[in-house]
């Protein structure tokens, strides 16, 4: 065996050492494998109860840099919880949330003081509304949205500010001389672009998504995913987007977990569950889905 | 119950190439729970093993299970027995055993599909959608580009199709963006299902070229071709599923 792989070893890369044949011999279970990744946010079983009901019953998720989540389910799975969960804006009952900051270091959502949740939200984190009057300042211009958060974090300079709101816009493919122009001006679909450039400004690593397509015509909505996806790649964003449209996870998520009361019924890959669902309830699901 | 022949043990010798892909028998039936939870075995205890230089062609009648043994290969089909070690980067993985990230790895960049269906984002227009697997591989956008540019020239797509949707594209059209798509990538390890349905002779050539450039590279291959031509060709052996 010995000669075997020594000689192969030459062969075709002289990097790689191959194992003596048959395989299953000295391999344990991808103990070697190199994949150092390490996830942004852990979600440890997270359960959040309102009275009798379980509205997310032991939870558990690993997300991981630039990729993105989706989290499937009806109405009253649990997933808009869940979602609000991670984000602080429902207590838990119990679990654990952590996240990597930027600098490196793992923080316990549960136990952060109040502040440095709070600075976090507005810095690293982004939440997108389905409905852009939840996400967005209505009251003020488009430019004052997205400089806004840079205020928050301590930015004084106008002309600062009011380059980096232009170049967000154009990012978000806004004409900038729209700047000026107050977001009920806009169409739903710019809005929600203005949600995404009001969060963008501050280069997050988290954007939590609520149906973030969901109030829009379906043109509108293929405009919208090509510029998540590009986004999450070059802006190398962790997204977790909850919606209950098959078609969005399809095109958007790397990842998928099923809920259905309060409990995760199925995850994987997303091609796995939507190619070769295994729990009923994401057998229904799929083939309800009329696929044009 | 379907079986599939095991390969042609092929004596080893000092000469021959490394395995690159080594399926082990493997198991996988699907439940239908919303039809009576009938249950339809598909693979029932199929091994298969492919080293570097071959392409295996997997043969047998519809509904015999060839295209549930490729997604399985792939990890789309989740198996449910057996194994499917894989050679990856300087390790050997276990493709049931991992992680969803890991499989994501893995598929980046050692296992590549030729899939018959293109599902795309409406207006993404072709040339980023073939370039995606190398953006996503940290090309550089202007090489990706290049790479994308020469395989459409190559496989005979007209120019003015680069910038538009493949929404609207034919099916030889969706079909070459997505041989772009993969054979863009140097995976080491190729999945072809059926690459070459819905070419014509000139295309199917270009095709059959690109398949036999990876194999002298050192490529590993596992395809289903209905067209014999193709089939006899490209292919070095034959995995023969047997109808129930």
């Amino acid at each position: 065996m010995t000669v075997y792989s020594a000689h192969l070893k030459n062969w075709y890369n002289p990097d790689l050492t191959i194992p003596p044949y048959p395989l299953n011999l000295a391999m344990s279970p991808n103990s070697a494998m190199t994949m150092t990744l390490q996830p942004l946010l852990q979600v440890d079983s997270l359960t959040k109860t309102y009275g009798d009901l379980v509205a997310c019953d032991r939870i558990s998720l690993n997300l991981y840099p630039a990729q993105v989540l989706g989290i499937i389910g009806e109405s009253g799975s649990g997933k808009s919880t869940l979602l609000r969960a991670i984000a602080g804006q429902v207590p838990l009952d119990h679990g654990h949330l952590t996240y990597r900051d930027r600098a490196g270091q793992w923080l316990d959502l549960r136990t952060l003081p109040e502040p440095q949740r709070r600075r976090l939200m507005r810095t690293e984190w982004g939440f997108v509304q389905q409905n852009p009057r939840d996400g967005l300042r209505m009251g003020v211009t488009a430019g004052a949205n997205i400089g806004e958060r840079l205020l928050d974090v301590g930015d004084r300079h106008y002309g600062h500010i009011r380059t980096e709101a232009a170049q967000w816009l154009s990012q978000v493919e806004i004409p900038t001389q729209r700047m000026d122009d107050l977001p009920s001006t806009f169409s739903g679909g710019m809005q929600q672009r203005l949600q995404l450039a009001r969060i963008l400004v501050t280069r997050p690593q988290l954007v939590l998504m609520d149906e973030p397509t969901g109030g829009l015509d379906v043109s509108v909505q293929a405009k919208l995913l090509d510029l998540i996806r590009s986004l999450v790649r070059t802006l190398r964003l962790s997204v977790v987007l909850v919606t209950h449209d098959i078609g969005v996870v399809r095109l958007l998520a790397h990842q998928l977990l099923v809920m259905q009361q309060g409990q995760v019924v199925e995850s994987g890959l997303t091609d796995q569950v939507l190619d070769d669902p295994q729990h009923p309830y994401t057998q229904q699901l799929v083939s309800a889905t009329l696929v044009p | 119950m379907t079986t599939l022949s095991h390969p042609q043990s092929v004596p080893l010798s000092a000469t021959d190439p490394p395995v690159l892909l080594q399926a082990e028998a493997l198991h996988k039936s699907f439940v239908l729970h919303n039809q009576g939870g009938v249950r339809l075995p598909v693979l029932a205890g199929v091994s298969l093993s492919v080293r570097a230089g071959e392409c295996v062609a997997l043969v047998g009648e519809s509904g015999s299970g060839k295209s549930t043994l490729m997604r399985s290969l792939y990890g789309n089909y989740r198996i449910d027995r057996g194994s499917i070690w894989v050679r990856h980067q300087d390790t050997w993985v276990d493709l049931p055993q991992l992680l969803p990230h890991e499989l994501m790895a893995v598929r980046q960049h050692t296992l590549g599909y030729v899939s018959q269906f293109l599902r795309v984002i409406p207006r993404v227009p072709a040339l980023e959608v073939a370039a995606e697997p190398l953006l996503e591989r940290g090309v550089e956008p202007e090489e990706a580009a290049d790479r994308i540019r020469a395989l459409f020239l190559r496989l005979n797509l007209p120019e003015r199709l680069w910038a538009l949707s493949p929404t609207t594209f034919s099916g030889g059209e969706k079909q070459r963006v997505n041989i772009a798509r993969a054979f863009a990538v140097p995976y080491p390890m190729m999945l072809l299902d059926e690459p070459t349905s819905a070419l014509d002779a000139t295309n199917r050539a270009v095709v059959m070229a690109l398949i036999e450039e990876r194999k002298a590279q050192g490529c590993a291959m596992v395809g289903i071709f209905h067209d014999e031509e193709v089939r006899d060709r490209v292919c070095t052996r034959q995995l023969t599923t047997i109808a129930p």
